[in-house]
């Protein structure tokens, strides 16, 4: 067993080695953040991660948009992680030399709005009850997120990021981002999203907070912190979860296999006789083990909301303003955000004339796959960084 | 160690296209370029003509190498047209030896003429005298310095003469605004016998309904009436 000083010594030279979440108060009032769902919120904390360093003139910060589930922990380790402890999120594309190169550039990641993982949401404490606000929670959207986000880039001192970046939900972020705010970005990237959920997307959120809800631990949002709706909140998991996958990954990794016979048991009672249903068993677990029930049900029904063409009139409105450079990715085995859904998007901004890439990348991975394929991801964002990074430095040359 | 990269050598017929194509191009138009490659027409388009760029490219390899120019580029299959571009969002759409190599070249060239007001397209000339000489002396599918290959691994499905495009541009209602033959890496603005000498051929399309510039409003609708839908083939 290595010691927690050996772990940390081994762990400081790989990408971009120790790293902490630090927090940041916005909003304080009387500047409260107007909501889009009526109301005001503040002050809102934010939990925030940030990796390599911020240039003098301040031109070469990255932002990452985290998806339904993820955090603020995209890269490294902390100094506190056990030996089993995995790496942020996509610490294979954060780092020295990689796709988000921490010797040139400056990478910021937050936690959403509405989360669990430090930034405030329904988990907080509510300052004028002292207690957390639970349902009290104010409804969000998309836009509220990125209004957060959009201050926090503020808060740190930049006026332009190089590149925003992000998949699933993160990649409506992106939209969103470039739609509200299309002064604030040189470059958005976005994977394996969409300008509007789809119904059947609408429709998996809606199994998943049914059983969330019809969960007797959930009593109406008012579960104590630490308890809470389990069995809901795995169940919801477990759903989503399929989502995530195709039918050629779950094929690959699980096929028709047992769990722990050769053959079938005959037996009712037993959950888990295929492998797969053991594998869903324990993502519903460890979510859970992580997750707020009544967090999920605020993030999902953002995502629902989220409907660039209805909320700006047309797509060509909400990304006609920006003068940013796209990429926009989808993937071939992506049932959930689809890539009829990416082509969308990059219909409109042809449309109006602006610089996009798109590209429908090949993987049997299902949505998850900008999580899993980061070597696609490298070809493609590298190069198209580098380029957004080459004009920006061009062009501050020219001015002074 | 072993040189990773060899040295290229600039092609000189594909650095004569290039700029003939350069050269057909109004400066600060907006241009689409149909397997634009590695994005080195358009990059120079951008860079020489002020152009507004962008590439439709299958490969993805070549696709990378675009986006390492800076030049936008959008993966698609052009013999699934192109049905991702909106009417008339071009003022150029050029497809350069390519034509013969997709399986719908007719639907193609309907879809450049909705997509673009101008369409540049430079094709192989199947009429050229060596390949007639070469099919009546040998009896066998030809096989030349420009249509290299031989008919079991050929790229081009379709081959064809300037008097057959002609004929389809015809058909398809598209006007011939251009037609530059390329003679031995050279455009010859008024070839002698260009179906006969011809290696290659640069055409400028445009539908034939294309609205006069000062035309009034009911001119204009009457002539979309009468236009072709696309996809309605």
């Amino acid at each position: 067993m290595a010691t927690q000083q050996e772990l940390s010594e081994t762990r400081q030279h790989s990408g971009v080695g120790i790293v902490r979440t630090r927090l940041a108060t916005l909003f304080s009032p009387p500047n409260w953040l107007k909501l889009a769902g009526g109301g005001e919120l503040g002050p809102i904390q934010v939990a925030y991660e940030t990796y390599g360093e911020l240039s003098p003139t301040k031109d070469n910060a990255i932002y990452i948009c985290h998806a339904l589930t993820g955090d603020a922990h995209a890269a490294g380790y902390y100094a506190d992680d056990d030996e089993k402890a995995k790496p942020g999120w996509w610490d294979d594309l954060i780092g020295p030399g990689r796709t988000l190169d921490t010797d040139k550039y400056f990478v910021i990641c937050a936690n959403v709005l509405g989360g669990c993982q430090g930034t405030t949401g329904p988990v907080s404490i509510n300052l004028e009850t002292n207690q957390p606000y639970r349902l009290a929670f104010p409804f969000i959207t998309v836009g509220d997120i990125v209004d957060v986000h959009s201050a926090l880039t503020k808060h740190l001192g930049i006026d332009q990021l190089l590149a925003v970046i992000g998949g699933s939900l993160g990649g409506m972020q992106v939209l969103e981002w470039a739609a509200r705010y299309p002064d604030q970005l040189r470059g958005a990237i976005c994977l394996a999203s969409a300008a509007q959920l789809s119904a059947q997307g609408i429709a998996f959120n809606a199994v998943g907070r049914r059983a969330i809800k019809t969960d007797p631990e959930y009593k109406n949002g008012e579960y104590e912190s630490g308890a809470g709706p389990r069995y809901g909140l795995a169940l919801a998991r477990m759903i989503a979860h399929i989502t995530y996958l195709s039918d050629q990954s779950i094929e690959m990794k699980f096929g028709r296999r047992l769990q722990d016979h050769d053959t079938f048991t005959y037996e009712m009672l037993p959950e888990v006789e295929f492998q797969v249903e053991s594998y869903l068993h324990y993502q519903g677990k460890r979510f859970v083990e992580r997750f707020d029930a009544n967090s999920y049900l605020y993030l999902t029904r953002a995502m629902d909301y989220f409907d660039l063409e209805s909320q700006y009139g047309s797509l060509v409105n909400a990304l006609g303003k920006t003068n940013a450079r796209f990429l926009i990715a989808s993937y071939d085995s992506d049932w959930l955000f689809t890539t009829s859904q990416s082509k969308e998007i990059v219909r409109a901004l042809i449309e109006c004339g602006k610089h996009v890439s798109y590209i429908e990348l090949k993987s049997p991975f299902g949505h998850d796959s900008f999580l899993i394929e980061i070597e696609q991801l490298q070809n493609m964002i590298t190069p198209f960084l580098e380029q957004a990074y080459a004009v920006r430095l061009a062009e501050s040359s020219k001015d002074s | 160690m072993r040189a990773q990269h060899r040295y290229c050598m600039q092609d000189p017929s594909l650095e004569m296209t290039d700029k003939l194509l350069l050269d057909q191009i109004q400066p600060g138009s907006r241009v689409l370029d149909l397997g634009c490659g590695d994005g080195r027409l358009l990059a120079r388009l951008r860079d020489e003509r002020g152009a507004s760029v962008l590439g439709i490219e299958i490969d993805i390899t070549q696709h990378h190498a675009a986006i390492a120019r800076g030049v936008p580029v959008i993966q698609a299959d052009l013999d699934e047209g192109l049905q991702d571009i909106p009417d008339g969002a071009f003022d150029y759409v050029v497809l350069s030896q390519t034509l013969q190599q997709v399986l719908h070249p007719k639907q193609l060239l309907e879809e450049m003429v909705r997509v673009a007001k101008q369409a540049l397209v430079v094709v192989p000339n199947f009429g050229n005298w060596r390949i007639r000489l070469q099919v009546l002396k040998q009896g066998r599918a030809p096989v030349t310095e420009v249509l290299p290959y031989e008919w079991y691994n050929t790229p081009n499905l379709h081959l064809m003469s300037m008097h057959d495009f002609q004929d389809l541009m015809r058909l398809l209602g598209i006007e011939i605004l251009q037609e530059i033959p390329i003679i031995n890496h050279r455009a010859v603005d008024k070839a002698w016998l260009a179906n006969l000498r011809a290696q290659h051929v640069l055409y400028v399309l445009q539908r034939q309904d294309e609205p006069p510039v000062n035309t009034n409003n009911e001119n204009v609708l009457q002539n979309q009436d009468e236009s072709p839908k696309p996809g309605s083939y």
